[in-house]
């Protein structure tokens, strides 16, 4: 009976350990979804007012004066409302289309940052006078609120409401083509020689252990390597998407064939036995069999490195990517900046009008990095093969 | 019993062949007292666990089956492991031979030797002499790959290519240039499906992914795989361990079909099998090969003790 009641006992005891065991774990978990939870939120809530802006309806002339003085082109009146951006275009105008000259034209311009800020309810450096003014054109119709296209359609400027991410999208864009281009059929290779044909012996462990070692090297390092070797001995041009995807390319490639190595491995080794069973070569059984089984895996892991170089920021301080590019590059050889970098810059600015500017950054950055995720993810998910 | 000691010098290969006979010479010597003389004469010996040279009295024996596979003095080791004692055997050709025994003797290692698949693990040494059609395959001018096209191999799980039924088959004919694309192609898919027995089954559904048939279905799918070339020598290594008894009968009676065209060569462990497919036997234990001789002979009259233990069950 007593021994009954011990058992009893015990097992009460074991249960209750269990919940505790699992309310634990479920606290943990609950902690890190509200982590990002308050993390998008307010990632969110500081951004998303980038997304549309101020545009003010000014009649804009375009005569003799307009074009050396540009600022004479609107009335005294709105001249502080209106983006000087938009004023130095004047001139361009008339330069494209010749039949403006002389005319005077209503249009819809971007307004300065003063009036977003006044009228996003956040500090602004206007005049009193200048918001009376603001507050009659906007009761009046005349200042609207619209999508901010200058975001995506421009690259950055000193001026807010002209800053965009078009330079960085395309520097992003360029410099992780040539990391994709260089770590992929490097990484590639290497996994496959090191998987199908190396034999197991001591020099291949040690390759194997330092390609586990790199890709636990602090990525500031390889910067120091992309400048020491790519800038300063190569001769790559400082701060271009080559220097950068050079670089970048350095720090993915043990990403890539550690993961590519994973995914070779994953395919059973009756495969290979069949192949070779009914004689095929060493090349045939890993580019017939064993490659296209493991493709999945190897595009998989090779996104999820993409992924990983995209939102690298320290390596590219020191080739010079952290720049101000205010027009797209052209070629891999030009400035460039990427994403990230520029998320830097304009949180380093010192006009509040850039807070919104860097979240807004944050936003897309996060966007892309959670399709390039979420592709691999379904990547696996359609193609995985269970053996 | 006594054992050959563990080889400790591997790179030594006169010292290490002469001691590992010199070790199986004394076990022959030492186990029994069956052996040598006293062995009826008359009993067909298509091969010999003695010296070759010891054995002209086998080479009389066998003018309806010429060797296929002469083995002399193989000894293999992993590493520092040595599984292979001095196997010498003497495979006829056009029929099949089973090669039995307990777990870890040696007898799938061997079967890998003949096509050479153990050269795919690293750290492998081998001694000794392995002749097919009295070339040595592991002769320094032998392709490993054209080895492989004429002695195919049948594994003990089906691992048929993820691919469809017809790329299984036309996949080795292809990489070794044997047919052209399109209808002489289909006609050699279709030949090696029926001798495999399977075209029956398959012949409307050829795009059908290989690995979405039954396993005895895999298997006879393998087998046409591996005949699809046209090979001398088929190894199969325990082809009907992962079936069921209804497919493994299937298998028998196509290795039964198959046996006047190729010479085959099956490693089992179910006894039964060994003795309801196969001509010849060749009992292994501890990587020495103890008995070959017609599978009757083995079955009911086995000349060595060893065997004899080991078919009525005594070990193993």
């Amino acid at each position: 009976m007593a021994a009954n009641l011990q058992a009893e006992k015990r097992i009460r005891q074991r249960y209750r350990r269990e919940q505790r065991f699992k309310a634990l774990c479920i606290g943990a978990i609950t902690l890190a979804i509200l982590f990002i939870f308050v993390f998008f939120a307010d990632i969110i809530q500081r951004g998303y007012t980038a997304f549309y802006q101020a545009q003010i309806q000014v009649e804009v002339t375009y005569d003799e004066r307009s074009l050396e003085i540009p600022a004479a082109a609107v009335s005294e009146e709105v001249r502080p409302l209106v983006s000087r951006g938009f004023l130095r275009q004047v001139p361009g105008h008339v330069q494209s289309d010749p039949d403006l000259k002389g005319r005077t034209v209503t249009r819809w311009v971007t307004a300065d940052t003063g009036v977003n800020q006044y009228l996003k309810d956040a500090h602004t450096g206007l005049s009193p006078q200048e918001k009376a003014t603001v507050d009659k054109l906007h009761e009046a119709g005349r200042i609207e609120f619209a999508f901010n296209t200058n975001f995506f359609t421009r690259g950055d400027s000193k001026m807010p409401e002209m800053a965009g991410i078009k330079s960085a999208v395309v520097g992003t864009i360029l410099t992780l083509a040539v990391t994709m281009a260089v770590a992929f059929p490097l990484g590639l290779m290497s996994a496959v020689y090191l998987e199908e044909f190396a034999t197991d012996n001591r020099f291949t462990r040690f390759i194997e252990v330092n390609i586990n070692n790199l890709a636990a090297v602090p990525s500031i390092l390889y910067g120091l390597l992309g400048l020491a070797i790519f800038i300063n001995f190569l001769g790559v041009p400082r701060s271009s998407a080559l220097a950068g995807g050079l670089t970048l390319a350095l720090m993915t490639l043990p990403i890539i064939i550690i993961s590519t190595r994973a995914a070779l491995r994953a395919v059973p080794d009756s495969i290979r036995e069949g192949a070779f069973g009914v004689g095929a070569s060493r090349l045939q059984m890993v580019t017939h069999h064993v490659l296209p089984l493991s493709l999945p895996g190897i595009l998989t892991g090779s996104i999820i490195g993409m992924a990983q170089a995209m939102g690298e920021t320290a390596p590219l301080l020191l080739v010079g990517m952290m720049a101000f590019i205010p027009s797209a590059p052209d070629g891999v050889t030009e400035p460039a900046t990427v994403l990230p970098a520029q998320i830097f810059t304009w949180a380093s600015m010192p006009q509040r009008a850039f807070d919104e500017l860097t979240a807004a950054g944050i936003l897309v950055l996060l966007a892309v990095l959670l399709t390039l995720n979420a592709t691999a993810v379904l990547l696996r998910k359609r193609f995985e093969r269970r053996w | 019993m006594q054992m050959p000691q563990p080889n400790d010098n591997p790179g030594d290969p006169e010292g290490v062949v002469a001691r590992s006979s010199m070790g199986a010479a004394e076990l022959r010597e030492g186990s029994d007292t069956v052996e040598g003389e006293d062995r009826p004469q008359s009993t067909p010996a298509p091969g010999v666990t003695r010296a070759p040279e010891v054995g002209g009295g086998s080479e009389a024996a066998e003018p309806t089956h010429p060797t296929k596979v002469d083995v002399r003095g193989l000894s293999l080791w992993y590493g520092d492991t040595q599984a292979l004692f001095d196997v010498s055997l003497r495979i006829p050709e056009k029929d099949v031979t089973a090669l039995i025994g307990p777990s870890g003797c040696g007898k799938s290692t061997f079967l890998r030797c003949i096509n050479r698949m153990n050269d795919l693990i690293s750290a492998v040494t081998i001694r000794g002499q392995l002749l097919l059609d009295e070339a040595d395959v592991y002769g320094s001018e032998v392709d490993v790959v054209q080895l492989r096209s004429r002695v195919g191999m049948v594994f003990q799980q089906p691992n048929p290519f993820p691919k469809s039924i017809y790329e299984n088959v036309a996949y080795a004919p292809r990489i070794h240039g044997l047919a052209k694309k399109g209808a002489e192609m289909d006609e050699l898919v279709e030949t090696s499906l029926r001798k495999a027995g399977l075209w029956k089954e398959v012949s409307d559904r050829l795009s059908m992914p290989g690995t979405a048939l039954s396993g005895g279905q895999q298997q006879r799918l393998c087998i046409a795989r591996a005949i699809a070339v046209n090979p001398d020598v088929i190894l199969m290594d325990e082809p009907a361990s992962a079936l069921d008894p209804v497919a493994t009968a299937t298998i028998e009676e196509l290795i039964d079909e198959l046996r006047s065209n190729y010479t085959i060569i099956i490693v089992t462990h179910n006894m039964q099998q060994a003795a309801r497919v196969a001509r010849y036997t060749a009992f292994f234990h501890l990587g020495e090969v103890i008995e070959f001789d017609d599978t009757d002979t083995i079955f009911t009259n086995p000349s060595q003790k060893r065997t004899e233990d080991y078919i009525t069950g005594r070990f193993g």
